[in-house]
């Protein structure tokens, strides 16, 4: 087993992190604490350095014009890209672009026109449609928006909960029930037009991510054709399941990137900061404190990257994955919060980034499946066919 | 937790005496009662709402009356009164400068 980068790694991450401290960094002095976009001509002249960096378009595969990059590498940069104020939530605020949803790799040539490629050319955005207000963690059984065939159109009632950027999207993904008796069996996918009439995003939901709200959808008999369903009918659970288990990994790595941050910066902080005579650094409380943030993130990043290789390597990688989000959402909520009690008053002011790390941190623990369904998934591959 | 702001107005003289340092949101009406503004005061905002108000009606000469919230969610709640004011009006509040937002219908 080798654990060390190798030499095109080390390079494309040590650029990354130049990127994060030199370019994004500066900007967020004077942005609001609790921003989550840049002045549209920083952010145009960002991505310009992205392009020439090779790295616009993570996650987008070679053959759609994105990175020829694979996970492991993805996920080094995903540390490194995360290492700023809003770098959990929005990781040098969607200068390296993005992927969309991912799932439109999978559509007709047809739909891949009409939504896949404008929305890698920038000129269209998705949500992702899962979650309802009676459950987003078993959405196999929560899923209660149902659709019902009507000649060529299906008509879709029901409401969505905690969808992002549905406000401002063009179409999503919406998970409706086909089929009542089939559980998992019987959720379909559908891409839906937000011009649609019957589509309506009726309130937003301010949440501990101050920084960004999501919102609550309603669906008043909105009428889709058919040829808009995504894969096939009642196979919808098998597309929103692959997109869950691969997106913990990267969720995984921006935690462990902030906690890597906020080490940092109680590394530089502890032996400045003097208390009754002495540094702080030189009080077994805080030497431990460091220790413990030290073991942590060391931890959660060989699970992570051993979930990644998995991947890359064709292995089934769910478990792993799993692991990844449970260890590092949490390590990184006892890092920040470690580093927090460290900096005392200043740890818990807006001045620095802890306050907004610290809030949204706690986010992860529940977002993406929580650490309790985690555990769930994991004793599951565990004891396979024997727990079901 | 409501969409639209609707508490009672209060008149412009009273800012010293209502407002304090917190963070939040806060409406401005003309003298016919229309919302003319929609502001915040965030994490930057010298001495929160009280300087970021006493501030704002320095630029406004017509403004007859304010109302605020106090919430630590003042960036989220600031875009939702925003869109809230599109739904209601098909424009943003006379004095708020173009910002891209997303397409809300409250019930």
């Amino acid at each position: 087993m080798k654990l060390e980068m190798t030499q095109e790694q080390t390079l494309i991450t040590g650029m990354v992190r130049k990127f994060v401290r030199e370019e994004i960094v500066p900007l967020e002095l004077n942005l609001d604490p609790d921003a989550d976009e840049l002045d549209p001509a920083d952010r145009d002249r960002l991505i310009e350095k992205t392009k020439a960096m090779g790295l616009y378009g993570l996650g987008i595969p070679a053959e759609y014009g994105g990175p020829d990059i694979d996970l492991m590498t993805s996920t080094l940069i995903a540390i490194e890209m995360s290492q700023h104020r809003a770098g959990l939530y929005a990781p040098c605020y969607g200068t390296f672009g993005g992927a969309g949803l991912a799932q439109l790799f999978e559509a007709t040539d047809e739909q891949k026109e009409q939504y896949l490629f404008p929305t890698l050319r920038g000129e269209k955005r998705g949500f992702f449609g899962l979650s309802e207000p009676s459950g987003g963690s078993d959405p196999a059984r929560a899923i209660q928006t149902k659709a019902e065939r009507d000649g060529d159109d299906w008509i879709i009632n029901g409401g969505k909960l905690w969808i992002s950027g549905a406000d401002k999207a063009d179409y999503g993904l919406v998970f409706a029930r086909t089929d009542k008796d089939k559980g998992r069996n019987g959720v379909t996918c559908f891409i839906v037009d937000t011009d649609n009439p019957g589509f309506h995003v009726r309130r937003v939901v301010h949440t501990l991510r101050s920084a960004h709200y999501a919102t609550e959808l309603q669906f008043e008999d909105m009428r889709i054709p058919h040829a808009n369903i995504l894969g096939e009918v009642n196979k919808g659970f098998a597309i929103a399941s692959h997109r869950l288990t691969r997106q913990r990994i990267p969720y995984a790595a921006g935690c462990l990137g902030v906690a890597i941050k906020a080490q940092e910066m109680a590394l530089e902080y502890v032996p400045q900061r003097e208390t009754f005579g002495a540094p702080l650094s030189s009080r077994q409380a805080i030497q431990w404190m460091l220790v413990d943030n030290e073991i942590d993130i060391k931890q959660a990043t060989w699970i992570t990257l051993e979930a990644a290789a998995k991947a890359d390597n064709g292995e089934g990688f769910r478990k792993e994955a799993a692991m990844a989000k449970l260890v590092a959402t949490e390590a990184g909520g006892r890092v920040v919060d470690r580093c927090m009690q460290m900096f005392g008053g200043l740890g818990v002011a807006k001045d620095l980034p802890l306050e907004r790390w610290f809030r949204e941190m706690r986010i992860r623990r529940i977002g993406e499946g929580p650490s309790e369904v985690q555990r769930h998934v994991i004793a599951r591959e565990l004891l396979g066919e024997s727990l079901r | 937790m409501a969409v639209r702001l609707t508490k009672d107005w209060i008149p412009v003289s009273e800012v010293l005496t209502r407002l304090k340092g917190n963070l939040g949101v806060f409406q401005f009406a003309n003298v016919q009662r229309e919302v003319v503004f929609i502001g915040f005061a965030g994490g930057k905002s010298q001495f929160g709402l009280k300087g970021e108000v006493a501030s704002a009606l320095e630029k406004y000469s017509d403004i007859a009356a304010f109302r605020f919230e106090i919430t630590t969610a003042y960036h989220t709640r600031y875009r939702e009164l925003l869109m809230a004011h599109i739904a209601d009006h098909d424009t943003l509040p006379h004095y708020n400068e173009q910002i891209t937002l997303g397409r809300l219908s409250p019930s």
